[in-house]
């Protein structure tokens, strides 16, 4: 526990000790909120849910952005080597880059509290799926985080990481969409509806918690940080 | 300390390293000597627990590589190849981050970093970010990270590579002020490297050892005996012949002549001087003599000797 802390809060400072961080947190938060006003007055409802529709895309972006540095700049400056000669296991380096970029992303979600505030303000909005919004937006975003920093340890240079995350990201939002529900053979239909990233992060945010939405983001997290050990690992196996 | 039973690695097909066996004593420098590519990273690696050997074992103040691999990488400091450093990291940042990952309670950190920073002599920048330092000073923040431990064993992958002639002085004294404590396994492509801070020397070639001893046995190992320079005023024939009839002298090389001054390279297997004999010689006869100086065999020739050797 105390190891994972201690490569929580390293890397945690090291988004901040470049400008990157404060620009990716102003352009999300720029982005967002123009795109949710665009539509929020002429729809004229006091509802955040515009807001929650273009997340998934938008964080499709943001998430990979935070993990592609987290290996990927180990591995090129040979720092990897440091850390996995310190007598830590690999699962509590894993799980401290992890959790910085999850706290990461939840800080930057809590800067767009003007937007429910300015909802509060203008009519009286269901408050039940504003927040199950936000607990959807750090369950979809940790398992974007988990892909990401999976992709990050395949590769040394940044932009490929980046680039692998977004496919993989990608592939499992769109899988539970309906167009692919559409034409995908009947028996397979029920698996990938499951499957997708989406459909969950819209149930949570209906407000409805349930526990199976959870788990199901708490699976994916666990099998990608699980498959980031065995691409640490695989060092070994050359 | 170390005990290095029969490990072996392979990258693919390339064979990195092939049957390896070595002991290190506590308190010993070992050097590994070897071309690029020779297995000595290889080697440190596989006992830092950075990668497993394929077969074999290896043992670190009594832990097991594959057994333990927590409690061996406890015991070491490591310097990588290349000494890899986070360049956005503020140095006293870097060795406090290193401080906790390496269990040292919170309340001794800033005395172990001030210490390791004296130590290491790194006063001077400690404000700086590790992006900002010269090559000499990375390197020397590279061995306090390995040294703020206080580790019982040091392995310093190339310590002095890239550094300039005074920079080099100054690493090797401290790893030599090191080594008087601790056991300390450090590699090196240069040979001078290994004869001024070494104990024992390791020279690994393709994977192997192929010698092993102190420097000086070392030196004896490959040709044994001298070899002797001399530059004689007279007739080269009668001087050739003169010294050819000398005891022990089993070669006699003419290397030059001018204005009457002949120079000869005499190799001899004795272990005893020869100079003398040489000296008395040349009055004997009644010629001059300008230059008579005695070579010892340097590590260079040896390392050339025994890495050429297993090629040809």
């Amino acid at each position: 526990m105390k190891n994972i802390s201690i490569i929580f809060w390293k890397e945690f400072k090291s988004f901040f000790s470049s400008p990157v961080a404060y620009i990716f947190i102003i352009s999300f938060l720029v982005v967002t909120t123009w795109l949710f006003f665009r539509t929020f007055f002429l729809m004229n409802q006091s509802s955040l849910r515009p807001f929650f529709a273009i997340l998934p895309w938008v964080f499709l972006f943001l998430a990979p952005a935070i993990t592609m540095r987290s290996w990927a700049e180990e591995k090129k400056l040979g720092t990897l080597e440091i850390l996995m000669t310190l007598p830590v296991k690999e699962w509590e380096i894993i799980v401290g880059k992890f959790l910085a970029g999850f706290v990461f992303l939840v800080v930057t979600m809590l800067l767009t509290f003007p937007l429910p505030l300015t909802v509060m303000i203008i009519g009286s909005p269901d408050m039940g799926p504003i927040w199950g919004g936000y607990l959807g937006a750090f369950l979809l975003g940790g398992a974007y985080l988990a892909i990401g920093l999976f992709a990050s340890s395949l590769t040394e240079n940044q932009i490929i990481a980046f680039i692998v995350a977004i496919i993989i990201c990608f592939g499992m939002l769109i899988v539970g969409e309906n167009f692919v529900l559409f034409n995908a053979p009947n028996a397979l239909v029920p698996v990938l509806s499951f499957l997708g990233l989406g459909a969950h992060f819209q149930s949570i945010g209906r407000g409805v918690i349930d526990s199976r939405d959870i788990l199901y983001y708490v699976s994916v997290v666990g099998f990608f940080l699980y498959l980031n050990q065995l691409s640490l690992e695989s060092r070994k196996w050359k | 300390m170390i005990e290095v039973s029969n490990i072996s690695k392979n990258y693919g097909t390339t064979r990195a390293v092939q049957d390896l066996s070595f002991r290190v004593e506590k308190g010993d420098v070992l050097g590994f000597l070897g071309p690029n590519g020779a297995g000595k990273s290889t080697t440190m690696r596989i006992l830092t627990c950075f990668l497993p050997p394929d077969k074999g074992t290896a043992t670190v103040a009594g832990h097991d590589i594959h057994k333990s691999p927590i409690e061996v990488r406890r015991c070491i400091g490591y310097l990588p190849e290349n000494n890899p450093l986070y360049m956005d990291m503020g140095t006293i940042e870097y060795l406090k981050f290193i401080a906790k990952m390496r269990s040292i309670p919170a309340g001794a950190i800033k005395q172990k970093v001030e210490q390791t920073i004296s130590i290491c002599g790194l006063e001077s920048i400690v404000s700086k970010d590790i992006g900002e330092l010269s090559k000499g000073y990375r390197q020397r923040l590279g061995l306090a990270q390995a040294l703020i431990h206080d580790p019982d064993v040091l392995v310093l992958d190339e310590p002095t590579i890239g550094l300039d002639p005074h920079q080099i002085i100054e690493i090797r004294n401290l790893i030599k002020t090191i080594g008087k404590e601790k056991t300390v396994i450090l590699s090196s492509h240069i040979l001078p490297e290994v004869s001024a801070t070494c104990d024992r020397v390791l020279i690994i070639n393709e994977g192997r050892i192929v010698g092993s001893g102190t420097p000086e046995e070392l030196a004896a190992m490959s040709h044994g005996g001298q070899a002797i320079l001399v530059t004689v005023r007279g007739s080269r024939e009668e001087v050739e012949k003169g010294l050819a009839g000398l005891e022990n002298i089993t070669e006699v090389k003419h290397l030059g002549e001018s204005n009457g001054i002949n120079r000869f390279e005499l190799i001899s297997d004795a272990a005893r001087d020869l100079s003398e004999d040489v000296f008395f010689l040349v009055s004997r006869n009644g010629w001059s003599l300008t230059e008579l100086y005695r070579k010892t065999i340097n590590l260079e020739d040896v390392f050339l000797d025994l890495t050429t050797r297993e090629v040809s």
